[in-house]
C-alpha cells in the first residue's frame, strides 16, 4: 500500500507533515535481561511510555491546524524486528495517521550511530518533512544520543530535550519555539523548520487510545520498508555497523529489603544512629 | 603516548554561563568534574584540553597542576548563542588536529548531546553514562535502569565517552605543565547554526551540592505535601542534595532540576533518603543503585521498601524534623 502524501503541503496553508520516531521496547515494569551476545531480550515489548509525548504534540500541532482534513500528516515510524510493529500499530490506535516500519534482520544489534544512520535514510526516503519528533530517550537504551545524531545526520536544526513547543507559521515558513530546562539555566530556542526536535514527559498529558481510535486503527495503512528500499546497506547497520560494543555484561544483585521499623516515636533518632552506624554523619 | 581530549564547558572564569551539569561555577577555578575528566584521561593517555570559552590564569594554573600540555579554547559567541552544534563543531576541528585515541565530556544532557553529534562527525562509537574508564578505553556502566554493570567500547579509532560525576578521586599529576593556549577559529557546519537561544534564565544558585555529584541526597514526594521544609533542612543538617519525585515536581513544590528518576536524575550517592516517595519503577530507575536507601512512608506497603536498608514506617513530618534536631544534637 502506499503512503497518503500530505495533500496541504506545498499549497501555501501552515499544515505540517509530521514525523514521529517510535520504539517498541521491553517494558519497564517487567524484568528486563540481556540475552545472547549482551544485547537486549526484546519478548514482552511495547510502546516506549516515552514516546507518547512526541506523538501527543504531534497530534495536537496537526489538530491546531485542521487535523487529517486540513492537510496535515503524522506519520509514526519504527525500525526493529517483525514484532516492532507493534509500537506503530500502538502510535496508529493512539491518533497516528499512518506508520511506518522499517524491517531487516541486518538492523539487529545497531548501537545509536547505526539506529540515527538507518532512521536518517528512512526519513530522506519518506521525502520533505517539517518536523522529526522523538522522545526524550528511550526506555532501553538510555542514551539520548539519536536524536542528536539524527539531527547532524540530515544536517537539520537541533531542538532537544523540549519541555514546550510552539509552531509558529507564517505562509509556507514554520518556526519552531521551544523551551529547554537545564540545570543551571532555562532557554527559549528557535529553529527555523525542518528540524529534529525531542520532547520530554513535562510537555503534555499523552492521551490513550479509545474504542473509536482502536477500530479506526484498523483501516490505517502501515508500510513495511527493507533496508534495500531505503538504500542503505546491511554492513552499514546492526552489529556489523555499530561502533560500540558491550563485551561483558553482569547482573547486578537486586535490591532486597532490608530493616522495616514502625515509627512509636523516636524513630528519626533510629535514623541517626543508623546514619551514624554508616560513618556518614 | 596518545592524547586524550578533554571537554571543559563554558570554563570559570569566563564571561560565560556556568556548565549544563552545574559543576562550574563562573568565580570558582576548575569544577570538580573537569578534574576528575582530567584524572581518567591520565590512566589513558596525555590529557589535552578545549575549552568553550577563554580560560582565566586560575583555571589554567588548575590545568597544568593536572599535567595538560595544550589547551585549545573557542572565542567564537555562536557557542553561546545556538544550541549543542557549534560546540561539537569546535570539538571536532580540535579532534581533528591531534587525532586523540579518546575524547572525554561529563555526562550532563548537554554533554551527552555534544558527544552524539562529535560521534557522527568523526566517525566514532560513542559511549555514555560511564563510571569507569581503564587503559584500554573499556568503559564500564550501568544499564536497563542500574539492573546490570556491563563494559563497553567504542570499535573506531577515537571514542567518545561521557563520564558521570564521582566516578573517579579527582588527583593531580605528577608533575605539574605550564600549558600553551592557542585560541582556534571554528568554521560551523551547514545546520549548526540552526537553533538559537533566544532567551536564557540562570537559575537561582541554592548553596546546596549538585544533586548528580552529592554524596547525600535526601528526597521529597506526594507525601510533603506541599511543603518541602522538613526535606530541605534535613539535607542541610546532612549537606545533602535535595531530590524530588516527579508528583514533587509536577506540582510544582519544587524545580523540575530537582527530579530523580527515569526522566529526571539517576543519582547513586552514599544515602539516599527517600520520603514521602512510594517507589515507582520511573522513581527507582533514578536511585536504586545508591549505596543505603533509607525511606520514609507512612503506608507499610509502599514499594519503596522493598529496596530500602532502613525502612520506617512513619510521617515524614515527625520522623525528619526529629532526625533533623538529633543531628544538631549530637554536634553541638
Ligand atoms: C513516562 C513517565 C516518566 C516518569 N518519570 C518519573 C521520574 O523520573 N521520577 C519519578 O519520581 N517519577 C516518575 N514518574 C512518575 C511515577 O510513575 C510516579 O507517579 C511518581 O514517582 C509518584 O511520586 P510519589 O511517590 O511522590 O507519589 P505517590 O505515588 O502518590 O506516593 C506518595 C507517597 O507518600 C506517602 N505519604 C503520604 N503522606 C505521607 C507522610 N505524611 N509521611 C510519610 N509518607 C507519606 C504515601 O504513603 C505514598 O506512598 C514517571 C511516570 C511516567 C509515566
Amino acid at each position: 500500500m502506499e503512503l497518503a502524501a500530505p495533500s496541504g503541503a506545498g499549497s501555501g496553508a501552515a499544515a505540517l507533515n509530521i514525523v514521529v520516531l517510535v520504539k517498541h521496547v521491553p517494558d519497564t515494569q517487567l524484568n528486563r535481561r540481556l540475552g545472547e551476545g549482551n544485547t537486549l531480550d526484546r519478548a514482552e515489548s511495547i510502546l516506549s511510555e516515552l514516546d507518547e509525548y512526541p506523538l501527543e504534540a504531534a497530534l495536537q500541532l496537526a489538530e491546531a491546524r485542521g487535523g487529517e482534513a486540513g492537510g496535515n500528516m503524522v506519520t509514526a515510524v519504527t525500525m526493529g524486528p517483525a514484532a516492532a510493529v507493534a509500537a506503530v500499530k500502538k502510535a496508529l490506535q493512539i491518533g497516528a495517521y499512518q506508520g511506518v516500519h522499517l524491517s531487516d534482520q541486518a538492523l539487529a544489534g545497531s548501537d545509536a550511530a547505526a539506529s540515527s544512520l538507518a532512521l536518517a535514510a528512512l526519513i530522506r526516503h519518506l521525502g520533505p518533512v517539517d518536523l522529526v519528533l522523538t522522545g526524550l530517550t528511550s526506555t532501553d537504551g538510555e542514551t539520548s544520543l539519536v536524536p542528536a545524531q539524527l539531527a547532524a545526520r540530515l544536517e537539520l536544526p537541533q531542538v532537544t530535550f523540549a519541555s514546550s513547543l510552539e509552531v509558529i507559521s507564517e505562509g509556507d515558513s514554520h518556526k519552531a519555539v521551544a523551551r529547554r530546562d537545564g540545570d543551571t539555566y532555562a532557554d527559549v530556542v528557535e529553529a527555523v523548520l525542518p528540524a529534529v526536535v525531542s520532547v520530554t514527559d513535562q510537555i503534555n498529558h499523552p492521551r490513550y487510545p479509545n474504542f473509536k481510535g482502536i477500530m479506526a486503527a484498523k483501516k490505517k495503512i502501515i508500510k513495511t520498508l527493507s533496508l534495500a528500499d531505503i538504500g542503505v546497506a546491511g554492513e552499514d547497520v546492526g552489529t556489523a555497523g555499530s561502533w560500540t560494543v558491550v563485551e561483558s555484561a553482569a547482573v547486578r544483585p537486586p535490591r532486597t529489603a532490608g530493616t522495616i521499623i514502625t515509627d512509636e516515636g523516636h524513630a528519626g533518632i533510629q535514623l541517626v544512629e543508623f546514619l551514624a552506624d554508616h560513618q556518614l554523619l | 603516548m596518545s592524547a586524550v581530549l578533554v571537554y571543559i564547558d563554558f570554563p570559570a572564569g569566563s564571561d560565560a554561563s556556568p556548565d549544563a551539569a552545574g559543576t562550574g561555577t563562573p568565580t570558582a577555578g576548575l569544577s570538580k568534574m573537569s578534574m576528575e575528566l582530567l584524572t581518567l584521561a591520565r590512566v589513558v593517555g596525555e590529557p589535552i584540553v578545549a575549552a568553550s570559552g577563554p580560560l582565566s590564569e586560575e583555571v589554567r594554573t588548575a590545568l597544568g597542576s593536572h599535567g595538560v600540555q595544550q589547551i585549545f579554547q573557542c572565542e567564537q559567541s555562536e557557542l553561546r548563542e545556538y544550541l549543542v552544534a557549534p560546540k561539537a563543531d569546535f570539538l571536532a576541528q580540535v579532534a581533528a588536529r591531534i587525532s586523540p585515541a579518546a575524547v572525554l565530556l561529563d555526562n550532563s544532557a548537554e554533554g551527552k548531546e555534544i558527544a552524539a553529534r562529535l560521534g557522527v562527525a568523526l566517525s566514532a562509537g560513542v559511549v555514555t553514562d560511564a563510571i569507569g574508564l581503564d587503559r584500554a578505553l573499556l568503559a564500564e556502566k550501568a544499564v536497563l535502569a542500574g539492573s546490570y554493570l556491563v563494559k563497553a567500547r567504542a570499535t573506531t579509532s577515537v571514542a567518545v565517552i561521557t563520564v558521570k560525576a564521582n566516578s573517579v578521586t579527582p588527583e593531580q599529576a605528577a608533575h605539574a605543565t605550564a600549558p600553551a593556549v592557542e585560541t582556534v577559529k571554528v568554521s560551523f557546519g551547514p545546520a549548526s547554526l540552526g537553533t538559537r537561544i533566544v532567551e536564557r534564565t540562570a537559575r537561582p544558585i541554592s548553596g546546596r551540592p549538585d544533586l548528580s555529584e552529592a554524596r547525600i541526597v535526601v528526597a521529597g514526594g506526594r507525601g510533603v505535601n506541599g511543603d518541602f521544609t522538613p526535606v530541605e533542612e534535613l539535607a542541610d543538617a546532612l549537606g545533602a542534595a535535595v531530590g524530588a519525585s516527579r508528583a514533587a515536581t509536577d506540582a510544582g513544590w519544587i524545580e523540575h532540576s530537582a527530579q530523580v528518576g527515569q526522566t529526571g536524575k539517576t543519582v547513586s550517592p552514599q544515602l539516599y533518603i527517600s520520603a514521602g516517595i512510594s517507589g515507582a519503577i520511573q522513581q527507582k530507575a533514578g536511585m536504586q543503585t545508591s549505596t543505603l536507601i533509607v525511606a520514609v512512608n507512612k503506608d507499610a506497603d509502599s514499594p519503596v521498601f522493598e529496596i530500602a536498608d532502613l525502612g520506617i514506617v512513619g510521617d515524614l513530618f515527625s520522623v525528619l524534623p526529629q532526625a533533623t534536631a538529633e543531628i544538631k544534637r549530637r554536634r553541638s
